[in-house]
């Protein structure tokens, strides 16, 4: 046992040196013309979803569902989701199809053969807000706003050695909405003397792929109007819109906690039974 | 199958009908009730049974997937996102088959160690190591093509880059890569035949895994000490004792694999591949999945070339030959002792090649680029190293510790001297109880 746990040990050890002396190998970096991207981590938020016993705070997506709705759907698509799973934010069956129906969505062909639009209904998804692709693109500079049906899910900013070994303990799992939000409230943030930003682009020091993006700040205080109370801060629209949009990657996200809960308190109890049945089998031999 | 004669003796009249046309009672009998285990077996030994399990579960989780997934690559994203969103528990079946495809290869990982540390590829056990070897390749091939199909990002990518190494092989390369994509690019046709294989692969799996436990029974399982069952004091039955310790072991794993599931079902994924595939768009860096990144390191370790060998080409034999020195470990070692647990030299270079392995894996996740490239040299040294230079040469210069006659005077010498003994200590740290 013991010879074991020192040979555990010193493995332990020789790992974590040689991770260290890698790590300690990275070059330095010049800060106008920065190698690795972002130039600045995201904060790690509070989030009522993270953790084993995490839950969709309902407010902040009805919430963020209005940010999406009054800002960011001019510009980002959200083609996976349909209006009716919109009963998730605690909206009643009225209250979705009243939504629903302030969209136009196109249909057809009808029996003459002509495409038309028509008021969009639950089972519908959220229309996109350009006719496709090469339209977003376009619009935007060049670089098509990226659909937002999965994108809490689509971003994660490495943590590196050795966080991401303590993330498996602490349930880590919202590197998206953390990215999303530390987004949104970077724009204010100046380059670095003597860093060179392309026209048409926004520095943000935390965007994941570059020094700036195509995309401007897109909202600012007090733009969104709060009908519960919430203060009206770029910081609050941040965070209730990551939460919205971690929502609309993974719509069942409580539903999974929850059954975890069940099948690992099962495990434990059904384990350890099975272990004392082991010992009762095995107590008559030595081994 | 048992190498014995038969204990079993069927007692109704159905078993004795049977017995006498088509005796599958007594085979099973034979193989999971008498068959006889060294009764020192650790929980190490109990992955065997924990890969069955994963087998079975991913072909049950597979199969369901497969009927609500569409193989084309205008449908194949969507039709993945509408399992996660609208299928009844479709998100469970999903995330069980995704990190169940990591858990078997953790588990497959733990497994090939076990052999390594214990000699179990020795004589007269090549065959069912060999078996094992061909199960793991396949595996590869399984996880690889299963990675490709929801059409993401690093499916699209990953698989453009790892057909892309068979164009390095002279003369045949170009023509394997286009059988492969079934085209000059990753497309259509790569991810129906994609889908089709990874639908097949599992089930060839399968059989070689019996042919694997067949060998198995044959041959006998090793057991902590490396010595050979003498008599029949040196076994128990496999029926309860190893069932009843298997499935103790496959409870605790299936915690494991549940706590990912439920609670970090993408931590082991790429958020990449929740990005649909575009063929103009270059992820900033392509990685394979984790099971895959210390042969990806390997690959990559490769910067010069050799002689006629270019680079290319090296890399991608140094990859292969990472794989296909397995095969060869049995007479790589030429130790006479079996188990590491008397070979003091040999234990410490095998846990150095365990962590090295996984620094390999460390580096493969990281860009090919300044120290880590000459860190991931030195590691794939190693790697090389260690199978075809210390094995062999350990193996007739290393005095080893004095071997038990047998395994009873080993657990009985160790439940003597409790568990400071070296022999006790080693053999297992859970045995107890
Ligand atoms: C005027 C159009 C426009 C509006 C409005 C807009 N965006 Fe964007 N957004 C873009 C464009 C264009 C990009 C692509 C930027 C690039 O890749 O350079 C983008 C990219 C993004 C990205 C992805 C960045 C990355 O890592 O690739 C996020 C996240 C994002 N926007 C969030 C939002 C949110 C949240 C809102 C609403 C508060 C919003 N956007 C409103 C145009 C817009």
């Amino acid at each position: 046992m013991k010879k074991i746990l020192t040979g555990l040990a010193v493995f332990g050890l020789v790992v974590v040196g040689a991770f260290g002396a890698a790590i300690a190998a990275e070059e330095g970096h010049n800060e106008a013309e920065p190698t690795h991207f972002p130039i600045h981590k995201p904060k790690q938020e509070n989030w009522s979803f993270a953790g084993p016993f995490g839950t969709y705070d309902k407010a902040q997506l009805q919430r963020g569902l209005k940010v999406y709705k009054e800002v960011c759907s001019a510009c980002h698509s959200m083609e996976l989701v349909a209006f009716r799973t919109l009963a998730d934010l605690g909206y009643s069956e009225a209250q979705v199809k009243a939504f629903a129906a302030e969209y136009e969505v196109q249909d057809g062909p009808n029996a003459d053969g002509e495409m038309f639009t028509r008021k969009a209904i639950p089972s519908d998804h959220f229309p996109s807000p350009f006719p496709n692709h090469n339209a977003a693109a376009a619009a935007n500079g060049g670089a098509a706003p990226p659909d937002f049906s999965l994108i809490a899910k689509a971003r994660g900013v490495e943590r590196g050695f050795p966080t991401f070994i303590f993330d498996i303990f602490t349930q880590y799992a919202e590197a998206g909405p953390d990215y999303i939000h530390a987004l949104l409230t970077g724009f204010d943030e100046q380059p670095p003397a003597g860093m060179q930003i392309a026209e048409g682009t926004h520095y943000n020091p935390y965007f994941i792929a570059g020094k700036s993006l195509a995309m401007a700040k897109p909202i600012s205080d007090d733009q969104v109007t709060y009908d519960d109370g919430a203060p009206q801060t770029v910081d609050q629209y941040s965070r209730d819109v990551s939460a919205f949009l971690m929502w609309a990657a993974e719509p069942h996200l409580e539903a999974r906690k929850q059954t975890g809960f069940r099948v690992m308190a099962f495990l434990l109890l059904f384990g350890a039974l099975v272990y004392l049945t082991k010992r009762k089998v095995w107590s008559g031999v030595a081994h | 199958m048992s190498g014995g004669h038969s204990t079993y003796s069927p007692k109704t009249g159905i078993e004795r009908w049977f017995d006498a046309r088509m005796p599958l009672p007594r085979l099973i009998h034979d193989s999971f009730v008498s068959f006889p285990v060294p009764r020192n077996l650790n929980y190490a030994y109990t992955f065997g049974g924990i890969l069955s399990l994963m087998l079975g579960a991913q072909i049950l989780t597979g199969i369901v997937l497969a009927m609500h997934y569409a193989a084309d690559t205008t449908l194949a994203f969507q039709s993945v996102e509408k399992i996660m969103r609208d299928v009844n528990s479709g998100w469970l079946l999903r995330y069980l088959h995704s990190n169940g495809a990591s858990m078997f290869f953790i588990a497959v990982y733990i497994h090939i160690m076990r052999g390594l540390y214990y000699g179990s590829y020795k004589a007269p056990r090549e065959l069912l190591w060999i078996l094992g070897c061909i199960i793991y390749l396949l595996m590869m091939a399984t996880g690889f093509m299963g990675y490709v199909l929801p059409w993401g990002q690093m499916s699209f990518w990953g698989a453009t880059v790892i057909t892309g190494f068979f164009t390095a092989i002279p003369l045949v390369g170009e023509w394997v890569q286009q059988l492969l994509l079934g085209g000059f690019a990753v497309d259509n046709p790569t991810l129906n035949r994609f889908f089709a294989l990874h639908y097949l692969l599992p089930f060839m799996i399968a059989g070689v895994v019996i042919l694997h436990i067949w060998a198995l029974h044959v041959v006998g399982q090793t057991n902590p000490t490396g010595i050979e069952i003498k008599s029949k004091t040196d076994t128990v039955a496999f029926t309860p004792y190893a069932t009843i310790k298997d499935a103790f072991g496959m409870v605790v794993f299936l915690a494991v694999f549940a706590y990912f599931v439920f609670y970090i079902p993408n931590y082991l994924g790429h958020p990449d591949n929740y990005i649909v595939a575009d063929s103009l768009k270059t992820p900033a860096h392509i990685v394979p999945e984790w099971y895959y990144l210390p042969f990806y390191a390997i690959l990559r370790a490769i910067t010069f070339n050799i002689g006629p060998i270019d680079s290319k080409l090296g890399g991608v034999l140094a990859m292969f030959g990472a794989i296909a020195v397995l095969f060869f470990v049995p007479w790589l070692d030429t130790s006479k002792v079996r188990s590491a647990v008397y070979r003091p030299w040999y234990k410490l270079f095998f846990w150095l090649f365990v962590a090295n392995a996984i620094f390999l894996g460390w580096l493969g996740s990281r860009p090919a680029e300044g120290t880590y490239v000459a860190l991931a040299q030195a590691s794939t040294l190693y790697y090389f190293a260690f199978f075809l230079v210390i094995m062999p040469v350990l193996g007739l210069i290393e005095t080893p510790r004095r071997l038990p006659n047998s395994i009873t005077e080993a657990v009985l010498e160790k439940n003597k001297s409790g568990s400071g003994h070296p022999a006790g200590a080693a053999a297992s740290p859970e045995t107890k109880g």
